[in-house]
């Protein structure tokens, strides 16, 4: 944050007087502010309550209300101060922003409040310190799906079909929602019954039925009305195979759609039915063809597009899986000590039934879930002992992981989203340092490009933001001392390995880049160099991390151009150069580095050189980046 | 049996008994330094009283402990130069600034060095280039203290420079350094045959006086 900036700046300059016997060119000269900066107090107005506060500090943040000229559309000249008709609890947080850098949310008010002075003071809420910002996103969350909720349950009565949409298109709508239309709702209801037909059927012909004339044995319903059953069956399949191939038909994504677990569910129900349309009557591949028909019962799971428990239950079994697996190895481990235990407890004993200990496995089971079948029951004392142990055990075994499991599910339910978010936010963090350590080394490029050889003066009516700016000069006339006392210049790290490649490039000509309007000339002899420098900056924004990035803002003066983007008409554009704080946009880059992580909570570690808050300018798209001569007054 | 409940130990969180950290921690807190009266430091140093209440201001919005101690001043650096690994010199400045050698910096220690630096004359500011060298402060500037400081610097500028860093770059700096400054060959700098050396490099008085009188 600039306010860091600019306190440690003058140490900085000062102990740069320690590289000077060392240095072995002379230093260039430093940037001069002509303007006498005397800070000022401003006052604002906030529907009666009334704050002060230094200029300097809603300087800050010149991408926002209060940091750029806007404020003056609510200058009121007779009470000389600045009048906003807005929430006044509101305003002090965000005041404080500008104050601390940290963005806090305020529990007791309501999100969407919250988010609408936000907007208003053009603050973005992505700079909302970590202190605050897990409960930001919760309350938004659920704001959010309240909303979504409410709008679901609109869109469920009627729902216009966006225009121009294919028959595919269609198709899969009504496949995805049945209530759109009345063809849906009936196909819907249709195949929902032929899988209940299928399943009841799938049931029924294993019944006894009674047995034909002349016969006594009983025959299951199956082989009475073979016929029947097989009509049924086959109508049904057909059924299913129809809705699978329109749904494959009319899927977005073929693949995805394939891969997906209710088409699995489909192909493994009907198939057993083809198979044995294939296979021959055999003897020894019916008994394959027999374990086949099992699968039929798969067709069951084609409720689960029916009902939306189902889905629920599939998606905890799935996310409580390393539990349920550690439940079950748990209960293994007791089940085989307690069957050993058992098996040589009972050997003594004639006829007993714990002929081994794979066959005590059964007795263990049964004891510990209670069933107590009495198949299997100890003879000997030590037995029944042991026995009694093992279902006491049983008890606790079972009945205790049970809760666990259930409070498992709502905390692994809610600590995977977290985690994700903060995985996502992580990759965006280390994004964004790369990007901003590239940034920094291209702002310094860039002022050593625009002649910080000479000295520059400020035009008057920079002044809105002519302090950032100053400060972002000093910054880099620093690095600038730094390289000639080194007499090394800093690079980024395309252009050092493409150096390291090509050797023989000189040094005037490929340093130059087609940007610079002053030289005049477009080399072209390392275009890729030249585009990678000429573009875009960190449009990032920023906020406190857990880890203490810290961060500093420089900031990158554009000047957008709404014309072709070919670098051939970058001169000529550049007459018109006049410096207007309405015609600038202010990207701020934010060089962030990971500093060592705080473990003891030292006081004497200031909490603000974690320099949150820099705020993102509202056109992302990439910026031409041209010369701008700052004239003087 | 015992497994049995073992198995359920997944379950149990490791409870550290921190009070005795927390309350240590309580009191570093309340440590707070206050810087002597606005006069004194008017007259010890050569700022004006509005250039103190403004370096006091930001001072204090930074470290409102009021004492800045060396972790601190390696991260402010290090944001001044992100591009290589700015904590050595971090070190050997902090080392300077910290006059008492008390492992911190307090608001005195800063404007007065500070005071010096901008402010001062050229053979003060000489001294204080002279002591920031000198590492073990024992009047000598010798080659090992120089190739510490030389590389630190030229740590500063991280890997990625034009032209490559090839060789051992900081110790020929250093060579060259010596050539200029040790005038007696003996192998060490005295503060006197450095302020005569600088004295007499027209470059470098002219970098010197680039820096007087900012802010």
């Amino acid at each position: 944050m600039a306010a860091g900036v600019a306190t440690w700046l003058p140490f900085a300059r000062a102990a740069a007087v320690g590289w000077l016997p060392l240095a072995k060119k002379i230093m260039p000269k430093p940037p001069v502010d002509k303007k006498s900066r005397n800070d000022e107090i401003l006052f604002v107005n906030v529907s009666g309550l009334r704050f002060q506060t230094w200029k300097n500090t809603l300087d800050r943040y010149p991408d926002t209300l209060l940091g750029s000229s806007e404020k003056e559309f609510f200058y009121n000249e007779d009470t000389q101060e600045y009048f906003f008709d807005r929430d006044p609890e509101m305003f002090r947080h965000i005041l404080n922003f500008y104050r601390t850098g940290k963005l806090h949310y305020p529990r007791q008010e309501c999100i969407q409040a919250f988010d609408e002075e936000l907007a208003f003071y053009g603050i973005v809420p992505d700079i909302i310190g970590d202190c605050c910002m897990e409960e930001y996103r919760d309350r938004k969350k659920e704001n959010q799906e309240r909303l979504a909720e409410d709008t679901e349950a609109e869109m469920a009565t009627d729902t216009p079909l966006p225009p121009h949409s294919t028959h595919r298109e269609r198709l899969w709508r009504a496949f995805e929602n049945p209530h759109t239309s009345t063809m849906a709702l009936v196909f819907y209801y249709v195949t929902g019954f032929f899988i209940a037909v299928s399943v009841i059927a799938n049931v029924v012909e294993t019944v006894p039925c009674r047995p034909l004339k002349g016969s006594k044995k009983d025959l299951p319903c199956g082989e009475k009305y073979s016929l029947a059953f097989f009509c049924m069956d086959t109508a049904c399949v057909l059924i299913f195979t129809f809705e699978y191939l329109m749904r494959l038909f009319a899927a977005p994504s073929r693949c995805k759609f394939m891969r997906s677990v209710m088409s699995v569910i489909d192909v493994v129900a009907i198939m057993p039915y083809y198979i044995g349309l294939v296979m021959p009557e055999n003897e020894d591949v019916s008994g394959a063809f027999v374990t086949l028909r099992v699968f039929r019962v798969f067709r069951i799971f084609k409720f689960s597009r029916h009902s939306q428990g189902l889905r629920i239950l599939g998606y905890t079994l799935k996310s409580c899986a390393s539990e349920l697996g550690f439940l079950l190895f748990s209960l293994t481990m007791a089940i085989i000590i307690f069957a050993t235990v058992m098996f040589y407890a009972e050997k003594g004993t004639k006829g007993t039934n714990f002929t081994s200990i794979p066959a005590s496995f059964w007795y263990t089971i049964v004891t510990m879930t209670t069933l107590g079948y009495g198949d299997m029951v100890p003879n000997t004392i030590a037995g029944k002992i042991f026995g009694s142990i093992c279902s006491l055990s049983g008890v606790l075994v079972i009945a205790l992981p049970v809760p666990v499991i259930v409070s498992n599910f709502s905390r692994i339910y809610h600590q995977n989203q977290r985690a994700d978010k903060m995985r996502a936010q992580q990759k965006v963090r280390l994004a964004r340092i790369r990007l901003a350590k590239k940034g920094t080394t291209n702002a310094f490029l860039q002022y050593k490009e625009e002649g910080g050889f000479h000295v520059r003066l400020f035009h008057d009516a920079a002044l809105c933001t002519g302090f950032l700016l100053y400060i972002l000069y000093i910054h880099n006339h620093l690095l600038h001392c730094l390289e000639k006392t080194t007499n090394h210049e800093f690079t980024d790290e395309l252009t050092f390995s493409e150096m390291c490649m090509t050797e023989s490039v000189g040094y005037r000509t490929s340093r130059s880049t087609s940007i610079s309007s002053q030289q005049g000339e477009l080399t072209s002899c390392c275009p890729r160099r030249a585009k990678r420098r000429a573009i875009r900056l960190a449009n990032s924004t920023a906020s406190v991390s857990r880890d203490s990035v810290q961060e500093l803002d420089t900031l990158q003066v554009h000047k957008t151009s709404a014309g072709p983007q070919s670098r051939s008409s970058l001169n000529a554009r550049t007459e018109d150069l006049k410096l207007n704080c309405e015609d600038r946009d202010f990207t701020a880059a934010i060089i962030s580095i990971p500093t060592p992580p705080a473990n003891t909570p030292d006081d004497s570690l200031p909490p603000s050189p974690a320099i949150p808050g820099i705020l993102r300018n509202s056109r992302t798209s990439s910026y031409i980046h041209e010369t701008v001569k700052i004239s003087s007054l | 049996m015992g497994v049995v409940f073992g198995t359920f130990s997944m379950h149990t969180k490791q409870v550290t008994f921190r009070t005795d950290n927390v309350d240590d921690e309580l009191e570093m807190t309340m440590v707070c330094h206050r810087p002597e009266g606005l006069e004194q430091l008017e007259a010890q140093t050569n700022f004006t009283k509005q250039e103190l209440q403004v370096l006091y201001r930001g001072f204090k919005n930074e470290c409102p402990s009021g004492v800045v101690n060396e972790e601190t001043f390696k991260h402010i650096y290090a944001q001044f130069f992100p591009h290589g690994d700015a904590s050595t010199y971090a070190h050997y400045l902090f080392n300077a600034f910290d006059t008492r050698n008390d492992g911190s910096i307090k608001f005195e220690d800063f404007v007065m060095g500070l005071s010096t630096l901008l402010r001062g004359t050229v053979r003060e500011k000489l001294e204080w280039t002279f002591h920031l060298y000198d590492i073990n402060r024992d009047g000598f500037i010798n080659k090992e203290e120089m190739t510490e400081i030389v590389r630190a610097i030229y740590d500063m500028m991280g890997k990625y420079t034009y032209p490559a860093l090839k060789g051992d770059v900081p110790k020929q700096h250093v060579d060259v350094f010596f050539e200029k400054m040790d005038k007696n060959k003996d192998g060490v700098v005295t503060l006197e045959e450095f302020v005569l050396a600088c004295q007499e490099d027209e470059n470098m008085m002219r970098s010197m006086q680039l820096f007087e009188n900012v802010m």
